[in-house]
């Protein structure tokens, strides 16, 4: 893990309200390059919204995200203007949904949907691309033969795989994920979150991730929050906010969790 | 010459809010020092708080107060309130733990997993397998195993293979709970040379030995928990 | 002269100025699809309204007026389309490309050069080259504007993952300017060469989208393609069967029931002008067998 002085995302009083409904409240933390943090908490609790605040989706009530962009300038996320914001999405910052149909071209091959995002910054060697997307294939586990497939024929463990591929071939510095787990069976969970650990140890990413599923935080996050209502109510090192909760809040959650 | 591991002042409690607020006091105003080459034992009876001791070193419990100061590439570093990233870095390059029972990751081969901190040293994949496969060998874990995952290996096994892992990276600091547990005899031998081996290289040792033979072999001071035990 | 009731070329002046107003944003942002506000017209939605409402804001009564419709003069809609502008805006009319200031076009470029000083038509049905891959018309000029077009691309990756080949073959895309991406319209890809850097001044309109846009005369036009599977034209194996060129497209004719077919000129003038000059098919067809043919198909 670099040491070096900026965080990659300096975040300040981030809040969001749903007209008179909390979404967020004051969240504040900062981020370095290869870092994963995880945000936890149950439906409800703001994790969603916090997110959504900080990869662009959403325009928060308050608070300020900064990124440190390639040059090294601490930029404001909110403030940079539409195309710019849409340049950072493609480029830096990727995004994982929980939904691989909302991060997929449902309508065109698994090798295009990779291929694009090179397609997009300029390549334009139709051999090259394919070879570039095969290599993402099979890092995500995916057969050769599949690459000319659409998505609508795999399950959804692959087409998850697949938005991860299509998501990290361009090799963005920061990435989002939203239960990236969720709605898959457990093996094919082992083996997405194996996948998931791997790829961001290799590739140094900085990823936020939301899940309510601590048994996946603890596997994929160096740091985590917990949120309840709206605020962060704990944080600190995974291990030791999972093994040695203070707040009440935390230790209801951590006590909750079936044993296999 | 500054010791590797200097405890200040430690407090550690547990408020059990799921079962109405109990407080459960383990000790306070503990302190420890820990030299180079140096392996202190943590001592008294069971439930006195020496493995919550040990995992307070490490970071992975949180103390109401206290410090717990690692020599860090030459330059103190304060456990309880550094943040998160120090304190990963420094259980990367300076302090291992060899805790009682070895976190099974699905699907990563034994090889793999124990020869991992070598790689966090920045040790190329095969030469990290080379010397992972040294400690294997020593502790006994046959060959035909190594490119299994260990979910499905015996206890005994598995601590060994938790052991090999935490003495691939040459730490500068560690952590070792029950490392002789469940080992037959030949195993037990080995551990307690690779102890000898590491303290010899100038390691900082702190362990907790229930075993007293073992414990009388490695370790230079007992270090007796039950005179900080918190009033109730 | 005028006995129709209507105002000169259909259209009332304001409206006429409106469309000119946007055939001026249009030439001045080349390939940009500028919105207007369509006029009903007396055909329908499909039939070429953008093309004629385009026609009827640019033409005069010194103009002389072209009307094609895939390459033939000779079709149902070209003759109307041409009456209707003879009628309405009293132009002369031809067939001859090298004597028409105006050609209205559906679906080809003549065969015969253009040169500055005329006006090439053309009638679009969908304007948007992005809307296959996304319906949304939020979305896709945001993707014009910010130059998001690696979509393009993914459409022509997808031909060569499936045929080997770009298996497009008209209405294929094309970069204008170096800036924007851009529908020809149905045109044959064989036609693309043609818009590139062309002395004429392109325009196209697309009636049921309301879209206008334009092609400068000599802008730079290139054709999507990549780089190890380049653009290239359709080519035929014979020649035209009535006048023996080898450098038109060619529509293939059936001439009977057992199989039997042709392949003949597309641009009916081109066609012409070459067998007045004396060349002939390998064949040995005259104009008088192909006339014989099509009308015995009828």
């Amino acid at each position: 893990m670099s040491m070096s002085s900026n965080p990659m995302l300096s975040v300040q009083g981030l809040t969001h309200w749903y007209g008179a409904r909390l979404g967020c409240r004051d969240v504040s933390f900062d981020l370095w390059p290869g870092e994963v943090l995880g945000i936890v908490g149950e439906s409800g609790s703001g994790k969603s919204t916090l997110l959504s605040c900080l990869s662009c989706a959403n325009r928060p009530s308050g608070g300020q995200v900064l990124y440190r962009d390639r040059s090294g300038a601490m930029v404001d996320v909110h403030a940079l203007s539409e195309p710019r914001q849409r340049l950072l999405m493609r480029t830096d910052w990727g995004v994982v949904h929980q939904n691989p149909r909302d991060g997929l071209r449902m309508g065109v091959s698994a090798g295009a949907n990779i291929g694009e995002r090179l397609m997009a910054v300029g390549a334009r060697h139709y051999g090259d691309i394919r070879i570039g997307a095969q290599d993402w294939l099979g890092r995500v586990e995916i057969a050769d033969d599949r690459t000319d497939d659409l998505p609508r024929t795999f399950s959804g463990g692959m087409q998850q795989r697949l938005q991860i591929a299509r998501t990290l071939v361009t090799h963005p510095r920061l990435v989002f994920m939203d239960e990236p787990t969720g709605g898959l069976d457990v093996s094919v969970q082992a083996r997405l979150l194996d996948l998931l650990r791997g790829l961001v140890a290799d590739l140094g990413l900085s990823v936020i991730i939301v899940t309510h599923d601590l048994a996946v935080a603890r596997l994929l996050a160096h740091r985590l929050m917990v949120m309840k209502d709206g605020t962060v109510i704990e944080s600190g090192l995974t291990d030791q906010v999972l093994d040695d909760p203070h707040h009440p809040y935390t230790q209801l959650l951590v006590s909750s969790v079936l044993q296999v | 010459m500054t010791p590797i591991i200097q405890v200040q002042n430690l407090s550690k409690s547990f408020t059990l809010h799921t079962q109405g607020g109990v407080t459960i006091p383990v000790f306070s105003n503990l302190s420890v020092d820990v030299a180079a080459g140096q392996c202190v034992a943590l001592h008294g009876p069971s439930g006195c708080g020496k493995s919550t001791l040990m995992r307070t070193l490490y970071a992975n419990y949180k103390p109401t107060n206290g410090r717990v100061v690692v020599l860090h590439d030459g330059a103190p570093v304060d456990m309880v309130s550094a943040t998160p990233r120090t304190v990963l870095d420094v259980r990367r390059r300076t302090l291992g733990y060899v805790s009682q029972f070895l976190r099974v990751i699905p699907r990563v081969p034994t090889l793999d997993i124990v020869a991992e901190p070598l790689r966090t040293w920045g040790v190329g994949a095969d030469e990290a397998r080379h010397v992972a496969a040294g400690l294997l060998t020593r502790l006994r874990i046959p060959e035909r195993l190594w490119a299994l995952a260990p979910a499905t290996f015996s206890g005994g096994e598995q601590q060994r293979v938790n052991i090999a892992r935490g003495f691939c990276a040459p730490y500068p600091a560690l952590l070792l709970d029950e490392p002789t547990a469940s080992l037959d005899y030949a195993n037990r031998e080995t551990v307690l040379t690779l102890i000898e081996e590491a303290k010899a290289r100038g390691a900082a040792i702190v362990g907790i030995f229930h075993d007293a033979p073992a414990r009388e072999r490695v370790c230079d001071n007992l270090f007796e928990i039950e005179a900080f035990r918190s009033a109730a | 002269m005028m006995d129709t009731g209507y105002n000169y070329a259909y259209l009332d002046e304001q409206t006429k100025r409106m469309i000119r107003r946007a055939i001026l944003k249009a030439v001045a942002i080349p390939g940009y699809q500028v919105p207007f506000a369509g006029r009903e017209m007396p055909l329908p939605y499909g039939w070429g309204t953008g093309g004629i409402q385009v026609t009827a804001a640019v033409i005069g009564p010194n103009d002389t007026l072209k009307v094609i419709d895939q390459g033939a003069d000779d079709t149902t809609n070209a003759v109307s389309i041409r009456r209707f502008f003879a009628r309405t805006a009293a132009v002369a009319t031809t067939e001859k490309t090298t004597e028409a200031t105006v050609i209205q076009t559906r679906h080809r470029i003549p065969e015969t050069p253009l040169g500055e000083g005329q006006m090439l038509i053309y009638q679009v049905p969908i304007p948007e080259p992005l809307r296959w891959m996304e319906p949304r018309e939020t979305e896709t000029r945001k993707m014009h504007a910010l130059q998001e077009y690696g979509v393009m691309h993914v459409k022509l990756y997808e031909d060569i993952a499936h045929y080997g080949r770009i298996a497009t073959s008209y209405n294929y895309p094309v970069l204008v300017n170096g800036r924007y991406v851009m529908a020809p319209s149905p045109i044959p890809k064989f036609d693309n060469p043609k818009m590139d850097r062309m002395p004429a001044l392109q325009l196209f309109g697309a009636g049921r989208e309301k879209r206008i846009y334009a092609i400068p005369p000599y802008t730079r036009v290139e054709s999507l393609d990549f780089d190890d599977h380049p653009f290239e034209v359709q080519t035929w194996d014979g020649a035209c069967a009535l006048c023996g060129a080898t450098d038109s497209y060619l529509d293939e004719v059936v001439t009977d029931d057992a199989g039997g077919r042709m392949f003949v000129c597309s641009d009916s003038d081109y066609c012409g002008d070459r067998r007045a000059a004396g060349h002939t098919g390998d064949q040995g067809a005259t104009a008088a067998d192909y006339v014989r043919v099509t009308e015995a198909g009828q």
